[in-house]
């Protein structure tokens, strides 16, 4: 079991520089070489997906993922599509795999056919949650959407229905091509009562059962408790509770459409999602779009990274208690969302990411007064952060709580703040930079004690760094237009991959021969950081959930898509 | 200890009065809706927030309700941790059909008389998601609405005005 070492927090801060010579440079040949370059056909589509994109046979696709964990790649992200045959009609049942591998921003794609099956029965292919705990819940989500088996045989591998509740039947598959939208759905669809957790028995042992309606407002999904005394022994989540259909409501929209579903992938997450869907689709159609564009739409993502932070940062002390930082960052959350609706016309910026560019421009003035108030709030901030430090009592509660040991957060593929608080320092603004990113090197922290208070003060710097970042880029906006016409390409795909608030973003999208929308793959971070908090619990006493939870706060609407 | 007090004298109170609209009429209705909810409810109002296919926009902006500019308390409205404790539940989101059986034991909860408020784009007409097989749309499809509160989402005046509007009548 992990535990928290106690070492002083004040001087675990470290700042994050990209080496060029870095040895995850090569690590793509390597896996290559490992693989065995006979079993791999290189596509021509790089450009496209923006990273390598190769293809092996189905019965390589384990040793793709053996290889790709000895060399410590990251799982980043895995979804299904249909297979498509010479003039882009999709081949009905017939399924292809997809699955991201990445070291430092080096990404490589790798894509496979499942081979078709004699009978009726459903098509099979290895799991790679062996190697990778945290593509266990992808693959499962693969599993109920498509009716793909992922080593059906091994008892070992978890092949429960994860999104997949009761409201359509054992052999249907909603992804598949002729599941109608509509589905059959039933007039009352029952409760998932009989979901099989996983029990643990013993003298003393209880289970705490909570949700789907949760106490406070906040996302409905089922967390299951095994406690002795007051000490979590095991907890296990079961969402897919606000399960919406959104990758089929994708199917068939246009790229404008595709963008304000996109936007509601998850709320908080609005800008960054909404991005993500057009950095795709513009890869797909191989445009650049204007530079004030991308600037805008940095000013935006990290907008939100901030709104985010400052309500996150007082609900995490609200949890303990301490109702006086609640109150300051809740007022400069605030002030914030005001501001968003006075120049960007929402107060989430919702809407604001159209395919090709940005709906709302900044005049000179409007960003002379956003630069001023930036300058106020990173003064603001830091004094409220150094009383929260100061406050032993708060420090008290967070310090040692809810422990992530590096090692674990790697095992999971933990993202964004919850990685970036154990040590691990994965970030697509520096690992992979996009525009505006590019010209605009970023200060990007990294803490190692990986406790709540951890996830809080790195979330603080991130602020900062985020302000600084928008300062910057306030003061240096290309001049030009905000946005070009974006024709919608046909049959072919893109690929998004940046960095939202809660982390990494990676977002698939492929265009039917029509210019519309055949598939949409939106990969939140919380895929990885829900499981990390099954762990981060792990002997912990139950009261301390609340604030465990919230210095992770995964997205619910962002996994049960 | 004294910085703590220190920053909060220095901010100060910053609890607002409801963005006016331009005409006295709702103004006035605002009094009134006041002293009903007085009269009817003995000065509060409890709700209980359900999330039944949200994307979290709305939870973000419900619970926005309670910072410091808006302080929902002080109208003597208040979100409740149990249906069984509510006055009103405050639907927001479709109703996804895995929450479907969640929401109506909800309802089932709380005590009569209870108020049903729809807030949110999805909530009334179904937003982006509408009905499929995995929602159920709005929540009027599911049970009986009292009153809707458009937006996506509605910024915390609109609901203000909305809950305002569902002890009014």
């Amino acid at each position: 079991m992990d535990k928290a070492p106690i070492t002083d927090h004040t001087n675990s801060a470290a700042t994050n520089v990209v080496t060029q010579n870095d040895a995850s440079d090569n690590w793509i040949d390597a896996l290559k070489n490992q693989i065995g370059s006979g079993r791999i056909t290189e596509q021509p589509d790089s450009d496209k997906l923006a990273c390598i994109h190769w293809k092996v046979a189905a019965n390589s696709w384990e040793i793709v993922a053996k290889e790709a964990h000895a060399l410590n790649a990251r799982w980043a992200a895995g979804w299904a599509d249909h297979q498509l045959d010479h003039s882009g009609e999709v081949v009905i049942d017939q399924f292809s795999l997809f699955v991201l591998f990445v070291i430092r921003g080096r990404y490589v794609l790798v894509e496979t056919q499942l081979e078709n099956t004699q009978d009726d029965s459903l098509p099979e292919i290895a799991s790679h949650s062996a190697f990778y705990p945290g593509a266990s819940r992808c693959e499962r989500h693969t599993s109920d959407m498509f009716g793909i088996c992922f080593n059906k045989l091994d008892k070992s591998i978890d092949s429960r229905r994860w999104t997949r509740h009761q409201a359509w039947k054992e052999d249907e598959y909603p992804l598949r091509h002729g599941f109608p939208l509509e589905g059959h759905p039933r007039h009352r669809t029952p409760a998932d009562g009989e979901y099989p957790f996983e029990r643990i028995d013993g003298i003393s042992v209880y289970e705490i059962p909570v949700g789907p309606i949760h106490a406070g407002v906040i996302e409905p999904g089922h967390f299951r408790f095994s406690a002795a005394g007051e000490d979590i022994i095991q907890l296990e989540q079961h969402l897919a509770y606000v399960h919406k259909g959104i990758e089929k409501l994708a199917v068939g929209r246009d790229p404008a459409a595709l963008a304000r579903l996109a936007g509601r992938v998850s709320g908080d997450s609005t800008v960054a999602h909404g991005w993500a869907a057009c950095q795709a689709m513009e890869s797909a159609a191989e445009i650049e779009i204007p530079e004030r564009a991308s600037a805008l739409r940095g000013l935006l993502c990290e907008r939100e990274r901030v709104a985010n932070h400052l309500g996150d940062i007082g609900a995490i002390c609200n949890d303990v208690g301490f109702a006086f930082a609640h109150i300051q960052f809740g007022r400069l959350r605030e002030l914030w969302q005001r501001r968003s609706q006075q120049l960007f016309k929402h107060r989430f910026m919702m809407d604001n990411v159209i395919p090709g560019g940005v709906v709302h421009d900044i005049s000179e003035e409007n960003a002379t007064l956003l630069n001023s108030e930036i300058s106020a709030l990173i003064e603001h901030v830091s004094q409220l952060a150094n009383i929260l430090e100061d406050n032993a009592s708060l420090m008290d509660r967070l310090v040692t709580t809810g422990y992530l040991s590096e090692q674990t957060a790697r095992r999971f593929g933990a993202l964004g703040y919850v990685a970036r608080a154990s040590g691990m320092d994965d970030d697509v603004r520096l690992h992979k930079p996009y525009p505006p990113y590019q010209d605009n090197p970023l200060n990007c922290p990294l803490l190692e004690q990986g406790d709540v208070a951890s996830r809080l003060k790195i979330r603080v710097q991130e602020v900062v760094a985020s302000l600084q970042f928008q300062r910057k880029l306030l003061r240096n906006l290309p001049e030009g237009p905000i946005s070009m016409a974006f024709e919608a390409p046909v049959n072919t795909h893109g690929l998004g991959i940046l960095e939202g608030w809660r982390g990494e973003i990676v977002t698939y999208v492929r265009f039917d021969h029509e210019g519309k929308i055949a598939r949409f793959y939106p990969r939140d971070p919380s895929w990885f950081n829900w499981p990390c908090l099954q762990q981060i619990v792990k002997n912990n006493i139950v009261p301390d959930f609340p604030v465990c939870n919230k210095s992770v706060n995964g997205s619910y609407s962002g996994v049960d898509l | 200890m004294l910085r703590i007090v220190n920053t909060i004298f220095r901010t100060g109170t910053l609890s607002e009065e409801i963005a006016p609209l331009s005409d006295d009429e709702f103004e006035a209705l605002g009094f009134e809706v006041k002293s009903a909810l007085d009269k009817r409810f003995d000065g509060s109002l409890a709700i209980r927030s359900v999330d039944s296919g949200s994307c979290n926009g709305c939870e973000l902006e419900v619970n926005a309700l309670a910072n410091p500019f808006y302080d929902l308390a002080r109208f003597g409205v208040h979100m409740v941790a149990s249906p069984r404790h509510a006055d009103a539940l405050l639907v927001t989101g479709v109703v996804s059909r895995h929450m479907q059986s969640a929401l109506l034991r909800a309802v089932e909860s709380t005590p009569k008389p209870k108020i049903i408020i729809a807030a949110g784009e999805c909530a009334c007409n179904g937003g982006e998601f509408g009905v499929s097989y995995a929602s159920c749309g709005a929540v009027q499809n599911v049970l009986d609405v009292d009153v809707s509160i458009p937006g996506c989402p509605p910024t915390p005046t609109d609901l203000l005005r909305g809950i305002l509007l569902a002890v009014s009548d």
